[in-house]
Order: C-alpha cells, then structure tokens, then sequence
C-alpha cells in the first residue's frame, strides 16, 4: 500500500519528539480531539467542544475573530516598523518619510499597519453592536461585556498614541488637542496632562512617552485583557446564540416594579 | 503532661490574636510599600527639568513694527500689535483646546482653524467654542531696546505698552 500524506503525519505524530511536545496522542476519537484543545496552552482558553451553529456566519459574523485578526496584523507590522522608527523630534519624521519612499516594502508594512487600525477600531465597534443588539452582554456575560468595553478603550488609546509618532503637523495638533481634552479634567486636570506630555507642551518628552505606551505598555494590556476575553467566553456557557439559553433564565419572575408598570 | 495537652478556649483566643496581628502587621506594611510605589511614580513620570524654549521672546526692535499692525510670530506663538494706543502682546494659543490661531487680515479678526473660534485684535471673543479671551502677555524693553514678552506672564487686557 502507497504512503498518503496522512499516513506520513501519523508517523510524524507518532515519534517521541511529538509526543513530547502534545501530549494527547494519537487518534481523533472525540475524546483525543478535546484533549488536543484542553491540553494546549493557546487553545485551552477556548471551549473543548463548539456546537456548529456557533460557528455559522450568521451568529457572530465573526466580528470578533476579524478584530483579534486586525490586532494580530498591527503586531506583526508594527515590530518590523520599530526597526526604522526613532522616536526622537529631529528623526521621527525623516524616519517616517524613509519608511514610505527609503525602506524596501516599508510603505507596504506601514500602509498595513495604518489601515489595520483604521479597520480595527471599527471593527471593535461593529463588534459591540452586534452583541448589544442580540443582547448576548445580558447575564451571564456581563462582566465579558465590562471587558470588552476595556479593550475599546485600550484598542482607542492604542490607536491615539500612534497617531502621534509620524510626528507630522497633523499629528502634532491631534494630540495638542487630545491632550488639552485631558486638562479639562476637573482639579487634576493639569496635572494629568503635565504627567501624560512629560512636560507642558507636545515635545520630546511627549513623543517617547506615547511610543512607549504604544508599543509596549498598551499592547501587553490588551494581550493579558484579550486573553481574559476569551477564557470568560468558555466560562459563560460558549458563544451566544438567539435561544442557546438554559430555560432557567426565560422563567425568571417578572419583577414587581415591571408587573406595576403593566 | 495531660494537662498540658487540653486547649483551652482562652489559648485558642490567643492564637488567633497572633494570627489575626501578623495578617493586619502584613496588610498593613504591604499599604505602605503600595503607598510609597505610588508616590515614587508619579515623582518619577514628573519630570524635574524640561529642556522646553524660554517663555521670555525677544521680538526685536519696536521700529520694526508698522502703526496699526498685527504681527504674529509662529514659532512662539504671539501676536504683536502695534495700535494706536501702543504696543501689546496677545497669546496665538486658542484658549479653547490650545491650536494656534491665525490673523485674518482681510476681516481684520484672529481665527482658529480647528474648531472655529474667532477674536478681535484685542483678544476679545467674537464667536465659538472658546472659553476665554486670548490672554494679553507682559510685553517690557530690554536694556538694548527690544521689545520683550513673557508668555508666562499674563496681564489685564488693555494694558499697553507705550514706546
């Protein structure tokens, strides 16, 4: 009998150097393929088992899958853009100008990244509609919902420091103004403002403290939130779908305020 | 010895007021540690020295400022206007969100360009989202004759500086 390909992958899944990095063995008997997800670090924070209709368009228009992959694409250009970004008044610019006419695919790494956000930030958006209008943030998911409104915030906080590092004039006036916001604060206001510039006005101090929190303070958040994001989805009962609830919470009393109104 | 052995509730009290002193000793020295990490942050994202342009501008010589003009410096962001009534210094500085304004000198008025306020020559509002007039700043002669401004110094307006 011929080898196929698959006869070759059991092979490969058979030797002890496999073995030793999955421990679930071989064969696809349901319980080997629940393992296979229980027993990965990445994929365990997801449900061992999803039932089809969860994972049809319809249900979730795979609005937050598209989001985690936007996020992915903007962490996977912006490292390489590091490479050639200084995050210094005099060479900030220059080195964003190298980027689009210098570098060798650089405009099409920063083009990737600038659309990415663009894209992820409405997908964020469209993402919340969706579960405020079908109503999946209702109980139990109400604290995955208290997240998510996190992530928008991280995910618009990201998407505010970076506008600053081209450290061109739109880019200036932007954060002059964002930052001016800030300082409406009432009684800290200054002083939040003096804290997040690194001093009174948009300068040096300012650029390195938003490319820090750019590319490292911000993005490690939002990986540890991600991750909580999708444990809880598992922790919640899987994925929301119009009538998936357990009947325990359609039988709920009416409350007496709600019957007085009636 | 078997006396010894009996616990009694007296001693049980005791061992839990030990345990109960070494939790709130813990707590208690952790809400120091928490407090001193807190105070020695915000200490350290403030920064002690700012390597920021001098607020005080030399804009030259009075001569060089025609009778009945406004003259706007970008890079320190000032108006100087030589009126009628003298000399005197406006902050370019929108007091709404902090864009810089620009002098309008067909419709003789200052306007910002990000949200639309406008102002007199004076500094006076006219319209728009802005909560303040623009601030009139101490404007003196230096020892060589020079007109001298300190943005960090604001005056009343209508205040001039007359050569």
């Amino acid at each position: 009998m011929a080898k196929t390909i698959t006869n070759y992958f059991e092979e490969l899944r058979g030797t002890r150097v496999w073995r030793s990095v999955f421990r679930s063995g071989t064969g696809s008997s349901t319980l080997h393929r629940a393992l296979a997800v229980q027993q990965n670090v990445f994929l365990h924070l997801f449900s061992t088992k999803v039932r089809t209709r969860m994972l049809s368009f319809s249900t979730t228009w795979y609005l937050g899958t598209l989001t985690f992959g936007t996020f992915l694409i903007l962490v996977i250009t912006g490292i390489p853009l590091m490479f050639y970004y200084h995050p210094s008044v005099p060479q900030a610019y220059a080195d964003t100008k190298d980027l689009q006419f210098v570098v060798s695919s650089g405009l099409f790494l920063r083009n990737l990244h600038r659309w990415s956000a663009h894209a992820m930030v409405f997908l964020v958006f469209a993402h919340m509609f969706k579960v405020f209008y079908r109503g999946a943030y209702r109980p139990p998911r109400e604290f995955n919902w208290v997240i998510g409104v996190i992530l928008l915030l991280i995910t618009l906080l990201l998407s505010y420091t970076g506008y600053l590092l081209p450290w061109d004039q739109l880019a200036f006036w932007a954060i002059t103004v964002g930052s001016n916001i800030a300082s409406a604060v009432p009684v800290v206001g200054n002083k939040v403002h003096f804290l997040m510039l690194g001093g009174n006005m948009v300068n040096a101090n300012a650029l390195l403290r938003f490319y820090v929190l750019h590319c490292m303070i911000l993005p490690l958040v939002a990986m540890f939130f991600v991750a909580v994001h999708f444990w809880r989805i598992r922790k919640d009962g899987g994925l929301y779908a119009h009538g998936s609830e357990p009947k325990m919470l359609a039988a709920q009393p009416v409350p007496a305020a709600a019957k007085g109104a009636e | 010895m078997s006396d010894e052995k009996k616990i009694t509730p007296v001693e049980l009290g005791k061992e839990f007021d030990r345990r109960a002193f070494f939790v709130k000793l813990g707590l208690g020295s952790l809400s120091i540690a928490a407090a001193g990490t807190a105070a020695f942050s915000y200490q350290f994202l403030s920064p002690n020295v700012l390597y920021e342009p001098s607020p005080i501008v030399n804009a030259g010589k009075p001569e060089n400022y025609a009778a009945d003009s406004v003259t706007m410096d970008v890079n320190s962001g000032i108006y100087l206007i030589h009126a009628q009534e003298g000399f005197f210094a406006l902050s370019a500085v929108c007091t709404h969100l902090g864009c810089l304004t620009a002098w309008k000198p067909e419709l003789g008025i200052i306007a910002c360009p990000c949200h639309g306020s406008k102002f007199t020559r004076y500094g006076v509002k006219i319209e728009g989202p802005a909560p303040r007039p623009l601030p009139w700043l101490q404007t003196s002669l230096s020892d060589e004759g020079d007109l001298m401004v300190d943005r960090s110094k604001q005056i009343d307006p209508m205040k001039f500086l007359r050569v």
